[in-house]
């Protein structure tokens, strides 16, 4: 193994513990926003999945829908505990990701035209949640009954929730990883870049394609489901429909999907900028944040595709890239 | 036949024409520019705010606001073209989708901003028609024929006029009309001002009918995107047809179930008909 390796890891196993310490430095408030990172830096982390592989999907609604109402209602009407109920959940998000990802690459449905199925599907999901309102609550949303037990996955401190929080989204950066060093990715960029070449040297590019799929939707139901279970209440507009499906490929996008970090920085970027407009403008000028937040997106489009990491890595590689074009002295006559 | 199925069908005909006039604006720009805004039905929405304001806080006659709303939507389209689709023309058509979804998010909080989440009515209330048995809101039915007049229109003004050839071309050969001397870049902002135009004077039809809020966009924007996608993306012909067409499973599903489950059942069919037909329905 290579120093550098080496010096990463440890730098990434102290990282993580420096962070697990947090809960006992600061106060609930800054847990708070702490825990809503780590989901949702999970979140964004998942749905960077598939993607950075060209398959943006604007359903991701869709699947956190399923993550937040599944184990809610499970534990609300039948008393079933989320350790259950968060798999089943798992297993219906993974269940629809097949309903709509086979017939999608069989028939290669790409570009826009996935990302506008992808959409339909997360308005089917929301307005089903609304429509089922004798069960659902419809769009005035479900309180969680509350229990404080591990059994209810429901804590009076924000810390034990915190150090849940921190071990999934570590969780998801290994996954990220393992579908990063696999052979998987290889074959997954060699089709997001030409679909027909990668198949010719026998890809198997509806199998790959399905794997990080699936991987990607389970993984964004379990964080629909942590959230729901850390607030004790859930909305449809909130996990479900257009607006939370843009918000993610957004934050993902902001970040920087390419890299490991960079849907975390997203997460970080969107929930610290949110909180800082919404305490100085304070309640008096509500979307006064998501309106600089909207114009940050566009700029973000147009002037910094790869996100706030990938810019930052850009900027070091070019920094650590100069020395080497100015010739050695070696090099002259 | 049920008196309340026909009504239903009625109403569903009537929604069309709305529906249609939304989707012939969208597939215009992206017959012509090759680009959907995501945005559109926020447009929509500016044009609703502009005669609320107009009308019901200026006091201006009904008319008047409805040509300064059409006239702002048409320089909004301007605005949107110039500052956010031109700098992403060239790349990527996801991060085109992704830009106008940043509008999206914009328009959404600005006018949360400035007028906060209230449902507004402008107070104009027009008669009920009594068709026997049957009420049909004159709001609807004014909304369908002037929808159907403004697509009408457009259908001349694109076959008969000289811009209209221009705009046509451009849709057919971009890289060619560019050496014909045709000046993509005037077509382009003239198609965008021309959607805009369509989608403020949506604004102007579905404010007679339903409340102004900041968020009344998501209500309009994904049904219309299927709609030009079941016609066939561009298809102007395709995209009208479709619009009735789901109009009429939205209605008459909200007379046998809710009006959740029609719309459910409208997004479903479109999931279904793009692993059938992925061109559109009326493509040949």
């Amino acid at each position: 193994m290579s120093p550098v390796v080496t010096a990463t890891r440890v730098l990434a196993v102290l990282g993580i513990a420096l962070l697990a310490l947090l809960p006992f430095v600061t106060q609930d408030y800054v847990l708070h926003i702490a825990i809503q990172i780590l989901i949702w830096g999970f979140v964004y982390t998942a749905w960077s999945m598939m993607g950075r592989f060209g398959l943006t999907s604007f359903g991701h609604g869709a699947f956190l829908g399923i993550g937040a109402y599944v184990p809610a209602m499970l534990w609300n009407f039948f008393g079933v505990t989320p350790w259950l109920g968060l798999p089943v959940a798992m297993a219906a998000a993974v269940l629809v990701s097949l309903l709509i990802g086979y017939p999608s690459f069989r028939l290669r449905v790409v570009g826009h035209y996935f990302a506008l199925v992808t959409l339909a599907l997360s308005q089917v999901v929301l307005l089903t949640l609304v429509a089922a309102r004798e069960v659902t609550g419809g769009s005035l949303g479900m309180t969680l009954n509350v229990v404080h037990s591990w059994f209810a996955l429901q804590f009076s401190g924000k810390a034990t929730y915190f150090w849940i929080a921190l071990a999934v989204w570590v969780a998801g950066l290994f996954v990220w990883r393992w579908i990063d060093r696999g052979i998987g990715r290889v074959a997954l960029e060699a089709l997001s870049e030409d679909e027909i070449a990668a198949a010719s040297i026998g890809i198997n590019v509806l199998r790959e394609k399905l794997r990080v799929t699936m991987i990607s939707a389970a993984l964004t139901a379990l964080g629909g489901g942590l959230l729901t279970q850390y607030i004790q209440y859930v909305n449809p507009e909130v996990v479900s429909g257009v607006s939370v499906s843009l918000q993610i490929v957004f934050a993902a996008i902001a970040g920087g999907m390419h890299t490991l970090l960079g849907p975390t920085v997203g997460a970080l970027f969107t929930i610290v900028l949110n909180e800082t407009l919404r305490i100085l403008f304070g309640t008096h000028f509500i979307g006064a944040a998501n309106t600089i937040y909207g114009i940050l997106l566009i700029l973000f489009i147009i002037f910094m595709p790869q996100g706030i990491v990938g810019l930052i890595e850009g900027l070091s590689a070019r920094v650590a890239a100069r020395p080497r074009l100015t010739p050695r002295p070696a090099d002259g006559e | 036949m049920d008196i309340f199925l026909l009504e239903a069908i009625l109403n569903g005909i009537l929604l069309g024409g709305v529906l249609a006039l939304l989707a012939l604006g969208l597939n215009l720009i992206f017959g012509v520019i090759d680009v959907v805004w995501i945005a559109y039905a926020e447009l929509v929405m500016c044009g609703m705010y502009t005669i609320y304001w107009l009308y019901a806080v200026y006091h201006w006659p009904f008319l008047a606001a409805a040509v300064a709303a059409i006239l702002l939507v048409a320089l909004l389209g301007v605005c949107v073209h110039r500052l956010i689709i031109e700098p992403v023309l060239g790349s990527a058509p996801i991060n085109q989708l992704l830009a106008t979804g940043g509008l999206l998010f914009f328009l959404q909080s600005f006018a949360t901003l400035l007028f906060g989440t209230d449902f507004r009515n402008i107070g104009l209330r027009l008669p009920i028609i009594d068709l026997g048995e049957i009420d049909l809101s004159f709001a609807r039915l004014l909304a369908f024929i002037v929808a159907i007049v403004g697509a009408a229109g457009l259908y001349l003004f694109l076959r008969r006029s000289y811009l209209g050839t221009a705009i046509r071309a451009i849709a057919q050969d971009r890289e060619v009309m560019g050496l014909m001397g045709v000046n993509a870049r005037s077509v382009y902002f003239m198609t965008s001002a021309i959607g805009g135009g369509l989608a403020g004077l949506a604004g102007c039809l579905l404010v007679l009918q339903y409340d102004v809020h900041p968020f009344i966009g998501n209500s309009f924007g994904p049904i219309t995107f299927m709609i030009c996608v079941l016609g066939g993306l561009g298809n102007m012909i395709g995209g009208f047809l479709a619009a009735f067409i789901m109009s009429q499973i939205i209605s008459v599903g909200g007379y046998y179930f809710s009006i959740e489950f029609s719309y459910v059942l409208a997004f479903l069919l479109f999931i279904v008909m793009i692993f059938v037909r992925p061109q559109g329905i009326f493509s040949r």
